[in-house]
C-alpha cells in the first residue's frame, strides 16, 4: 500500500483523500437516509471502504515525493494492483459460479437462507465474472496496452487510480447488494440506481484517461488495439446510462423504477444486452488480443486491412441484433428480423477477426506447441469463432424456437466467456505478469501449462453438457403425443437434465480449479520479485525516451 | 505509400508503423471474406424482401410472404385444437363409463392426462399420484370424498376449503388447542384410534382404550362414524385402514387430533377446461397404486 502511495505526489495524495473523504460522507448519508432499508447496509460498505482506503493513503502520505525521472517511465502501479484484483475475482464469481451450478443439481444446497437462494447468487456469479474478472482484467490491461502502443505515460497519476478503485467499489456494491436482494431485475443490469450513478462517474473518467493519453501519444497513428478499447468504452458508457434509466422511490431507498416499460423495456435491456456481449465481452478483449498475442507470438498482425473491416463490421452490425434475444415474444416480427439478419451478417467481421489472430500465428504455430500462455490465446481465437458461429446460427428464428429458453443458451454464453473471454484474459495476465513485475517467466511455467489443460476441460465438459441438456430440453419440450398433448411435463425435462447438471458442474469446477491454479503462479511470481527486491537488486526501469528500440523485449 | 520490410514467414510487406513491437502486414483482405459478406448480405436482403422488416414512419414492410407471426399462431393453436377434436370431443361427449370401456380413446386420455396431472397436480400428490404428508395418496384409492368420477371431477372443479363459493369443506377441530378436551383425553383418544388399524401400541396404550373409547364415542363419532369408516359427505377420513394422510405414529396423531387440520386444494374449474378437468378425472379414476 505505502509502495503505492508513494509513487503518488503529494497533490495527488491530497486529491485522493478529498475524494475519499467525500466518497465516506456519501456513504455515511445512505447509511443514515437509508435506515430500515438496503440501502443502509450499503452506505455502510461505501463508507467502511473509502475510510480504509483513506487510511491506507494516510498511512504513506509522508512519503518522499517520487521524482522527476518518474515521468519518463511508464505508470504500471494501477495495472499491477488491477491484475491481482482480476484474479481474485476471477476465484471469487467462478467459486460463486461452481456454487450455483450445484444448487441447479442440488437444490436443497440453499439451507434456507434468503442470501443464499439462486436468484441472489447468480447475480454474484455473473457480475463477479463479467464486471469483476472480465472489466478489471479490461481495465489493466487497457493502461498497459494504451501506455505502450502510444509511448505516453498516463497523463495524471490519480485518474487510473480512480477508475480502477472506483470500478471496484461499483463492483462490491453491487455484489453485496444482489445477497441483500437489491436488483432491478435487469439481467446484467441489476445493480440499482445509485450504483449506475457511481459507475457513470467512474467510466466518464475512464472515457476521458483515454482521450488523454492519446492526445499525449507520440505514434502518428493509433493502434488497433485502441479502437477496441476504446469502442468497449464508449459503447458501454451508452448503453449502460440509457438502460439504466429509472426513477428511485426516493433517494432513501434502494429500489428504483424503469423509465421503460413492457416490450420497450423488454428491447432496450437486450440491445443494452446483446451489446454488453459485443462491448464489454468482444470489443474489450479484441483488444487484448490485438497487443497480447502479437506480441507473445513476435508476429506482426496478418493484415491491418482485415482488422479495419473487422473492426467497422462488428461495430456497425452489432448494434442491430439485439432483438434475436426476443424471438417470438411480444416484439413486433419486423424488429425481430431485422435483428436477425444483421446477427447473420455479424458472422462475417467476427470470423475475419478470429482469422487474422490465427493467421497471425503463422510463422509461430512452434510457439503455439510449446508456450501454454500463447495456446491459451490461441485456444481463445478458436472459441471466439466457434461461440460467434453459434451466435448467428441461434439467431436464426427457426433454430431459436428450439434453442430458446433452454440450456443451449447457457452452453453457448459460457463457449464465449470460458474458452474466449477467460482464455484470452488468462494468456494476456500470464504474459503480463513477467514484463509487470520484471521476470524472466512466471514462477512456474508448468503449472502455466496445468492451468491451460484444466481450463481447456472444464470449457469443454461445461459446454457439451449444456448442448445436450439444451437440444433435449428444446425438444422435450415441443414433442407432442399421438392425442396431440405435449409428451413431457416440465419436471419430465428437469429430470432429464439432472445428469447433465452434475456434468456441468463438474466442469465448471475444473475451470475453477485452473483459475485457483494460476492466482497461486500469479502470487509466487510477485513473491520472488518483491523478494529478489528486497535483497537490494533493483529492475532497471525503461525510459519512455530511449524509444522503442531500448525497450525489454517482453515489453 | 511508406511500406515498412519485408516479413520473411509470409513475403508480405509491414504497413510501416510500429507499435512497441508490433507490426502489421499489408495483407490484402483475403477474397473468401468478401464473398462470405456478399452472401450473407444476400440471405439477409431475401429475408427482408420476404418477411416484415423495416420500419416506415407509420407501419412497416409486410414481406412477400405476408408473414405475421400473431396470425401464423392464432392459426397453429386452432388446426392442432381441431385435429384433437376428433377424440376430444368424443371425451366430452361420452359418459364416464363408456369412455372407460374404450380402450383407444383411455389410452390417448391416459397420455394427456399424465402430462396435465404431472405439471398441475404433482406439486402436491407427487409425480405417481402418491401423495405426503398432508397430501393424500390417490393411487391408494382412500378416498376422503367420493371416488366415483362425478365425485372426483367435483373435488377437482370446485377444489377443497378453496375461495370457491361451492368449494368442499372439512375441518379437523383443534380439540387440545381449543380445550374441548384435556390434554390426558386426547392422549386416551390418540391410544384408541391408533388401535383401530391395528398400529404397534405405545407404552401404556393398553390401559387408556377403554377411556379412549368413550372419548371417541363422545367426541369423534359425528363426522367419522361410529365404526370409525369415516363419512365421505364430510371429508372425514376412514381410521381403520392403512392410509395416515398425516402421519401414524403417536406424535402426529397427537398433533392431529390436539392442534387440528384444515387441508387445502385448488379449485381447479378457475384454472383448467372442462375438457381438461373430465380428462384428469378419468387419469385419476383409473390411476393404478404402486401395490396394486
Amino acid at each position: 500500500m505505502v509502495r503505492f502511495v508513494s509513487g503518488l505526489t503529494v497533490t495527488e495524495r491530497q486529491v485522493a483523500l478529498v475524494v475519499l473523504l467525500a466518497l465516506s460522507l456519501i456513504g455515511l448519508a445512505m447509511a443514515a437516509a437509508g435506515r430500515g432499508d438496503p440501502m443502509g447496509a450499503q452506505g455502510f460498505i461505501v463508507m467502511i471502504f473509502s475510510v480504509g482506503l483513506g487510511f491506507a493513503v494516510m498511512s504513506g502520505y509522508y512519503a518522499p515525493e517520487p521524482d522527476e525521472s518518474r515521468l519518463s517511465r511508464y505508470y504500471d502501479d494501477p495495472t499491477k494492483v488491477g491484475i491481482v484484483l482480476t484474479m481474485i475475482w476471477a476465484v471469487i464469481g467462478m467459486a460463486v459460479g461452481v456454487w450455483v451450478a450445484a444448487l441447479l443439481a442440488w437444490p436443497d444446497l440453499t439451507f434456507d437462507a434468503a442470501w443464499a437462494s439462486f436468484g441472489r447468487l447468480r447475480p454474484v456469479h455473473t457480475s463477479g465474472v463479467i464486471f469483476g474478472f472480465g472489466g478489471n482484467a479490461l481495465i489493466a490491461t487497457s493502461f498497459h496496452v494504451l501506455q505502450r502502443t502510444s509511448r505516453a505515460r498516463l497523463p495524471d497519476q490519480f485518474t487510473p487510480w480512480f477508475v480502477l478503485i472506483g470500478y471496484n467499489l461499483f463492483c462490491i456494491v453491487a455484489a453485496s447488494g444482489y445477497l441483500m436482494g437489491v436488483t432491478q431485475s435487469k439481467e446484467y443490469a441489476e445493480p440499482e440506481w445509485y450504483a449506475d450513478i457511481w459507475l457513470v462517474i467512474v467510466w466518464v473518467a475512464y472515457f476521458l484517461l483515454y482521450l488523454r493519453t492519446l492526445a499525449r501519444r507520440k505514434e502518428p497513428h493509433i493502434y488497433v488495439a485502441n479502437w477496441y478499447y476504446m469502442a468497449f468504452i464508449l459503447v458501454v458508457a451508452v448503453l449502460h446510462i440509457v438502460n439504466n434509466l429509472a426513477v428511485p422511490v426516493s433517494f432513501a431507498h434502494a429500489k428504483s423504477y424503469s423509465l421503460f416499460s413492457g416490450v420497450q423495456d423488454a428491447m432496450t435491456e437486450w440491445w443494452y444486452g446483446h451489446n454488453a456481449v459485443a462491448f464489454f465481452l468482444t470489443s474489450g478483449f479484441l483488444g487484448m488480443m490485438y497487443y497480447y498475442l502479437p506480441k507473445r507470438a513476435g508476429r506482426p498482425i496478418f493484415s491491418y486491412r482485415l482488422s479495419i473491416i473487422s473492426f467497422w463490421g462488428i461495430t456497425f452490425l452489432y448494434m442491430w441484433a439485439g432483438s434475436h434475444h426476443l424471438h417470438y415474444t411480444a416484439l413486433p416480427q419486423w424488429v425481430q428480423t431485422l435483428g436477425m439478419t444483421f446477427s447473420i451478417m455479424l458472422l462475417v467481421p467476427s470470423w475475419a477477426s478470429a482469422g487474422n489472430a490465427l493467421a497471425t500465428l503463422n510463422g509461430a504455430w512452434h510457439k503455439v506447441r510449446d508456450d501454454a500462455t500463447l495456446r491459451f490465446m490461441m485456444v481463445a481465437a478458436v472459441f471466439y469463432g466457434l461461440s460467434t458461429f453459434e451466435g448467428s446460427f441461434m439467431a436464426i428464428r427457426p433454430v431459436n424456437s428450439l434453442s430458446h429458453y433452454t440450456d443451449w443458451t447457457v452452453g453457448h454464453v459460457h463457449a464465449g466467456a470460458l474458452g474466449w473471454v477467460a482464455m484470452i484474459t488468462f494468456g494476456s495476465i500470464y504474459a503480463l505478469v513477467p514484463w509487470m513485475w520484471k521476470r524472466q517467466a512466471m514462477y512456474s511455467s508448468r503449472l502455466v501449462e496445468v492451468h491451460f489443460w484444466l481450463a481447456l476441460a472444464g470449457t469443454i465438459v461445461y459446454v457439451f453438457a449444456m448442448w445436450n441438456s439444451g437440444i433435449i430440453q428444446g425438444l422435450m419440450w415441443r414433442t407432442y403425443n399421438d392425442g396431440g398433448t405435449l409428451a413431457y411435463s416440465f419436471i419430465d425435462s428437469m429430470v432429464a437434465m439432472h445428469p447433465y447438471y452434475i456434468a456441468r458442474a463438474f466442469g465448471g469446477l475444473l475451470f475453477l480449479s485452473g483459475a485457483v491454479v494460476g492466482t497461486y503462479n500469479v502470487w509466487m511470481t510477485i513473491r520472488a520479485a518483491h523478494a529478489e527486491a528486497a535483497a537490494g537488486e533493483t529492475g532497471a526501469d525503461v525510459p519512455i525516451a530511449a524509444g522503442s528500440g531500448a525497450m525489454q523485449a517482453g515489453e | 505509400m511508406d511500406l515498412g520490410k519485408q516479413d520473411p514467414v509470409t513475403g508480405r510487406v509491414t504497413t510501416g508503423h510500429e507499435w512497441n513491437g508490433i507490426e502489421e502486414l499489408e495483407t490484402p483482405i483475403p477474397r473468401v471474406v468478401f464473398f462470405f459478406l456478399g452472401a450473407a448480405f444476400l440471405v439477409s436482403v431475401i429475408c427482408w424482401f420476404l418477411y416484415p422488416t423495416w420500419p416506415l414512419i407509420w407501419t412497416y414492410s409486410k414481406g412477400l410472404l405476408g408473414i405475421d407471426q400473431r396470425v401464423t399462431v392464432t392459426e397453429q393453436v386452432e388446426r392442432a385444437t381441431e385435429a384433437r377434436s376428433v377424440w376430444t370431443a368424443q371425451v366430452l361427449d361420452k359418459s364416464y363409463a363408456d369412455i372407460e370401456a374404450d380402450p383407444a380413446l383411455m389410452h390417448l386420455v391416459t397420455e394427456t392426462g399424465r402430462t396435465l396431472f404431472v405439471d398441475k397436480c404433482a406439486a402436491c400428490h407427487g409425480v405417481n399420484a402418491t401423495g405426503g404428508p398432508g397430501f393424500p395418496d390417490l393411487a391408494a384409492k382412500a378416498w376422503l370424498w367420493d371416488g366415483e368420477p362425478e365425485a372426483i371431477e367435483e373435488t377437482i372443479r370446485v377444489g377443497i376449503n378453496s375461495t370457491n363459493d361451492d368449494t368442499r369443506t372439512s375441518q379437523m377441530l383443534a380439540f387440545g388447542r381449543d380445550g374441548i378436551l384435556p390434554a390426558d383425553e386426547v392422549g386416551d383418544v390418540v391410544a384408541y384410534v391408533r388401535s383401530l388399524s391395528g398400529l404397534q401400541p405405545a407404552e401404556g396404550d393398553a390401559a387408556r382404550l377403554d377411556k379412549g373409547r368413550q372419548v371417541f364415542a363422545d367426541n369423534c363419532v359425528a363426522c367419522h362414524g361410529e365404526d370409525a369408516k369415516g363419512n365421505k359427505d364430510v371429508g372425514a377420513p376412514d381410521l381403520t385402514d392403512a392410509n395416515w394422510l398425516y402421519g401414524s405414529d403417536v406424535q402426529s396423531v397427537f398433533s392431529t387430533v390436539y392442534s387440528g387440520r384444515q387441508g387445502h386444494m385448488p379449485n381447479w374449474g378457475a384454472k383448467l377446461s372442462p375438457l381438461d378437468i373430465k380428462i384428469l378425472t378419468l387419469y385419476v379414476h383409473t390411476l393404478k397404486g404402486a401395490e396394486n
